[in-house]
């Protein structure tokens, strides 16, 4: 099967993205896009209502290893080894956020990725959230 | 024994820590949709995570997921540090617990950066987790926080995260 709507079902069924609401909205060639609708339960802030940092975390982990899984030269499975996330900014408090992870290397053992969250439909608006990290990466029908 | 005070009842000094550790945890409505829960000896605070059916990614292994266990290390920094600042606080007298309340909560750290490392698979079981604040300035914070579960030497994940100290007052 291919690897990004292979990867569509895979993302789709995972029980943590599930409970936080994310949904899939793009998937193909190491590029994923996944949104995170505003949820009260979600809320790192009480005084402000902005979301927890952990929440955009797993969103970031979540996108990233999306685009690791839709490289149509990859096995359709990955493991975070490491992520490094930016807080830039407070998040809007009732907007949704949107990430989008790029694949941009793979070696025989790894993929590189990089992403970013934000929660504004402005092209150039300061994202909410950039990461950046390294993910397990198996050649298709290569057996390690 | 002329001019100093006797000690204070245990059962006092013990429900003043309770009262601003409850404080600090139960307004975060994220903390309690995960179920996170801090035992606390003296000043030293373990993260508890117990397994729920939600917090896993693959189900096909099945594993935490990674955004969980992000969560969960990212929770146990902020607390950690947020309790160490209250600490002081409560203890040296400058807040009364009692003062305390859900419209008055103490002010938390923001994340500035954090970078996790999973060692290992997070298995489909309770997790551990405690926070060890390394440096902590008038601004800025440097907190690793380690996670385990069966073992405590073999952590399955871990961090390291700067924060930005909340405004006194």
């Amino acid at each position: 099967m291919n690897n990004a709507i292979a990867g569509r079902e895979l993302i789709d069924a995972l029980p943590f993205s599930q409970a936080l609401g994310m949904q899939l909205e793009e998937i193909e060639n190491g590029r994923a896009v996944i949104s995170m609708p505003y949820d009260t339960r979600l809320i790192g802030d009480p005084r402000t209502g902005v979301i927890h940092g952990g929440a955009v975390s797993a969103l970031m982990d979540t996108t990233c290893g999306a685009s690791v899984i839709s490289l149509p030269d990859g096995s359709g499975v990955t493991a975070t080894i490491d992520l490094r996330i930016d807080y830039m900014r407070a998040a809007t408090p009732g907007a949704r956020i949107i990430c989008t992870a790029i694949c941009y290397h793979t070696t025989r053992t790894v993929a590189f990725v990089r992403a970013n969250a934000t929660d504004s439909d402005e092209p150039d608006a300061i994202p909410v959230a950039s990461a950046v990290g390294a993910f397990t990466f198996q050649k298709q029908g290569i057996d390690t | 024994m002329i001019g100093r005070s006797p000690p204070e009842p245990v059962q006092v000094v013990k429900e003043r820590r309770d009262r601003a550790l409850d404080a600090l945890v139960r307004g975060v409505p994220y903390i309690s949709f995960l179920g996170i829960e801090f035992d606390r000896r003296g000043d030293e605070l373990t993260a508890l995570l117990p397994f729920k059916g939600a917090h896993i990614g693959n189900p096909d292994l099945p594993a935490l997921h990674g955004g969980a266990t992000a969560s969960f290390l990212e929770v146990t920094a902020i607390i950690g540090l947020g309790w160490s600042i209250l600490w002081e606080e409560i203890e040296s007298g400058a807040v009364d617990p009692a003062t305390i309340s859900p419209e008055r909560l103490p002010k938390l750290p923001k994340t500035i950066d954090l970078t996790v490392d999973y060692l290992r698979t997070g298995l489909p079981r309770d997790a551990y987790a405690r926070a060890r604040v390394n440096r902590s300035g008038r601004r800025y914070a440097s907190v690793h926080v380690e996670a385990w579960q069966d073992n405590r030497a073999r952590p399955f994940a871990q961090a390291t995260g700067h924060f930005l100290m909340p405004s006194r007052g």
